[in-house]
């Protein structure tokens, strides 16, 4: 509580703005897959209009922080909280922007029809990156900082579910050249998604140093070993 | 109010006499009256008729009005009156089965009722009701409840993950000014699930009853065609349409139960098992198959019982899963070790069950994937198994709030550990 009342209300006022770009960030990446998945370009184009709203609610929680630094002069967890609203806000317009990339590849690899086994590894990945922000935007709404031990392990899940997906998909661009352009859309896709998972990484930081006023250990292991995954071409091919 | 009520019963007891008195004024005048003029009239002593008039006034001010009978029924009235009054509004929240949750003017929880708990995480009270209903529907539902315009308000929300739910929410005010409301969400689940899961059962059924299928249409064709008059021929291609027939049975039978399980509601909280006993029941009914394929199943158990929260049916299937796979795919390493053991495990004990075999173990690449639904790590573990077995394993641990770690190099054999939260 702060003598100033208007101070607490600036404070709930950008935390509210947070959770409402959170859950729009949510609901954009969630429906992009799903276009993907079931070839629905309307719900694409939605996703696509959708992100002028979390680029706007970015920018009014960066002029309203500044505007309550500037008058209110905050210190100590104060100051933490407004400094990690401006950084969870940048976090989440990227999470919307990566979305939105997947929406408009959602044209590209659903002009044919394509196996359903190509998007099944898609939708898992997915499914593992939108829990972590879940789980990561609820620890911000709880301040139960002490739960935050479950980010680095879902992250290191993420990191070998892509790699795994990145072996696959060069898989099936080997074995039909036809399936090379859903594929490397796909590809891009994944690598979306995964960074999605980082930036959910990021604010979980942000919390726990908001919290703690502490940063998170830095030993952060890289999973991610695509960078290193060649594939032989098979003998038959050549 | 009841409480006022019995305490005025008690006071009236014990009235001041004064009050008693006055109240009985005119019986009292009347009494005087009367002994006066009979007094008068048959010429007695007045000093008797005053006697007589104090032991008048003296049963007023102290006799009981009312028979005994008459104060009884008043109490047993009061009793019965009693329990609804006095219902705690706590008491009322928690026996309702729908996840409930109260919160303030300024959009803060003040109380979510048990269900509410199990549904959305034990951290709620206290939390900013807007940060933990994220999605733009629930925003828009607390936003116009908060400003006073959501009367009756209801919307459609629904969560996909951890394990997907619908839920029909109210934002409704509590009584007059009280400056609470309330949240209620009714579970449409079910009606979702049962639209998804023909949805779902049709599109994969079809979709992987298609290979064994073909393959079973080639071998009749070869049958008739070229291998008519072959008898080893037809002898070995009619064991592998068995085979195939065989597969696309156990196909259909782990499709209905992965559908039946997406279908039943949630574990019941206080529902608890010995997970030992679970383990050793797995054991022992795999006892034989795993006789047959040359595999020693060894158990490391602790001594008495290890409970854990869950359902004593769902975690079984997820042990029998695991260890078929571990006696089907690690049959080369001729044992499977079956381990249950407490570990300390961050924030809350837990209970980890591993079963490990000493097969070919799984390329690290495939370790990620093999819980997704038809994921086949090779091309052999296609003809094996149905590409569900893990799938049903994950779906059932997601469920009991358990995790599933899965160790494994390439020579080494493979370890799926479960974690289980001690119950």
């Amino acid at each position: 509580m702060h003598i100033v009342r208007a101070f607490d209300e600036d404070l709930k006022y950008l935390s509210g703005r947070i959770a409402a770009m959170g859950g729009l960030a949510e609901r954009m990446v969630e429906q992009s897959v799903a276009a993907l998945v079931h070839h629905d370009a309307p719900m694409a184009q939605k996703v696509i209009a959708d992100d002028r709203l979390l680029d706007e609610a970015q920018r009014d929680i960066d002029e309203k922080a500044i505007a309550v630094i500037a008058r209110r002069q905050p210190l100590a967890d104060d100051l933490r909280e407004i400094i990690g609203a401006i950084r969870i806000s940048a976090d989440l317009e990227r999470v919307g922007d990566l979305g939105k990339n997947n929406a408009k590849r959602v044209v590209a690899i659903t002009a044919s029809r394509q196996p359903v086994q190509l998007f099944r590894g898609l939708q898992a990945l997915s499914d593992l990156a939108l829990t972590q922000l879940k789980d990561v935007l609820d620890v911000y709404a709880s301040r139960a900082v002490d739960t935050l031990g479950f980010v680095r392990d879902r992250d290191d899940q993420i990191d070998a579910m892509y790699t795994s997906l990145f072996r696959e998909l060069l898989t099936y661009m080997m074995e039909d050249p036809r399936n090379i352009t859903p594929c490397t859309h796909l590809l891009f896709c994944a690598k979306n998604i995964e960074r999605i998972g980082d930036h959910a990484t990021n604010i979980a930081e942000t919390v726990y140093y908001i919290a703690t006023a502490e940063q998170l250990p830095i030993d952060r292991p890289k999973g991610d070993k695509s960078h290193r995954v060649t594939l032989d071409v098979p003998e038959a091919a050549k | 109010m009841s409480e006022q009520e019995t305490s005025k019963g008690s006071r009236a007891m014990a009235e001041p006499p004064a009050g008693r008195l006055a109240q009985a004024r005119w019986t009292l005048v009347a009494a005087a009256l009367a002994i006066g003029a009979v007094t008068a009239a048959a010429g007695g002593s007045w000093l008797l008729a005053v006697g007589a008039l104090a032991a008048v006034a003296a049963v007023a001010a102290f006799a009981p009005r009312r028979t005994r009978s008459m104060r009884r029924a008043d109490s047993a009235a009061a009793a019965a009156q009693f329990p609804l009054d006095r219902l705690s509004a706590l008491r009322l929240a928690a026996a309702v089965p729908d996840p409930l949750i109260v919160f303030d003017a300024a959009g803060v929880i003040v109380h979510a009722n048990p269900a509410a708990e199990i549904t959305f995480g034990p951290v709620l009270r206290g939390v900013d009701l807007q940060l933990r209903f994220r999605a733009p529907e629930m925003q828009d539902l607390i936003g116009k409840a908060l400003s006073g315009t959501a009367d009756g308000a209801v919307v459609d929300y629904a969560e996909r993950l951890p394990v997907e739910r619908l839920y029909r929410v109210s934002a409704t005010p509590l009584g007059d000014a009280t400056g609470l409301f309330v949240l209620v969400f009714k579970d449409q689940s079910e009606v979702r699930r049962i639209d998804r899961m023909r949805a779902d059962f049709i599109a994969n059924a079809s979709h992987e009853l298609r290979t064994p299928l073909a393959s079973i249409a080639g071998f009749i064709e070869t049958l008739r065609g070229p291998a008519r008059d072959d008898p080893a021929a037809r002898d070995r291609f009619l064991e592998i349409m068995q085979a195939q027939t065989a597969r696309m049975a156990r196909l259909i039978d782990d499709l209905l139960s992965l559908s039946r399980l997406e279908m039943k509601p949630f574990v019941k909280p206080g529902e608890t098992v010995d997970i030992v006993q679970v383990a050793a029941g797995v054991a022992d009914a795999l006892g034989q198959r795993a006789a047959d394929a040359g595999v020693v199943v060894e158990r490391h158990f602790p001594a008495g019982p290890v409970m854990v929260a869950g359902s004593r049916d769902e975690l079984t299937q997820v042990f029998e899963n695991l260890l078929e796979n571990a006696i089907k795919y690690g049959q080369a390493g001729k044992r499977v070790t079956l381990t249950v053991e407490r570990a300390p495990g961050a924030p809350k004990p837990q209970v980890d069950v591993t079963v490990r075999d000493f097969g070919p173990g799984i390329a690290e690449e495939h370790i990620p994937r093999v819980t997704e639904r038809f994921y086949r790590a090779d091309v052999d573990s296609a003809q094996k198994g149905t590409g569900l077995g893990l799938a049903i394993v994950k779906h059932i641990l997601t469920r009991h709030n358990a995790r599933l770690t899965i160790n494994s190099s390439p020579g080494e054999g493979a370890a799926f550990v479960v974690h289980l939260p001690a119950g």
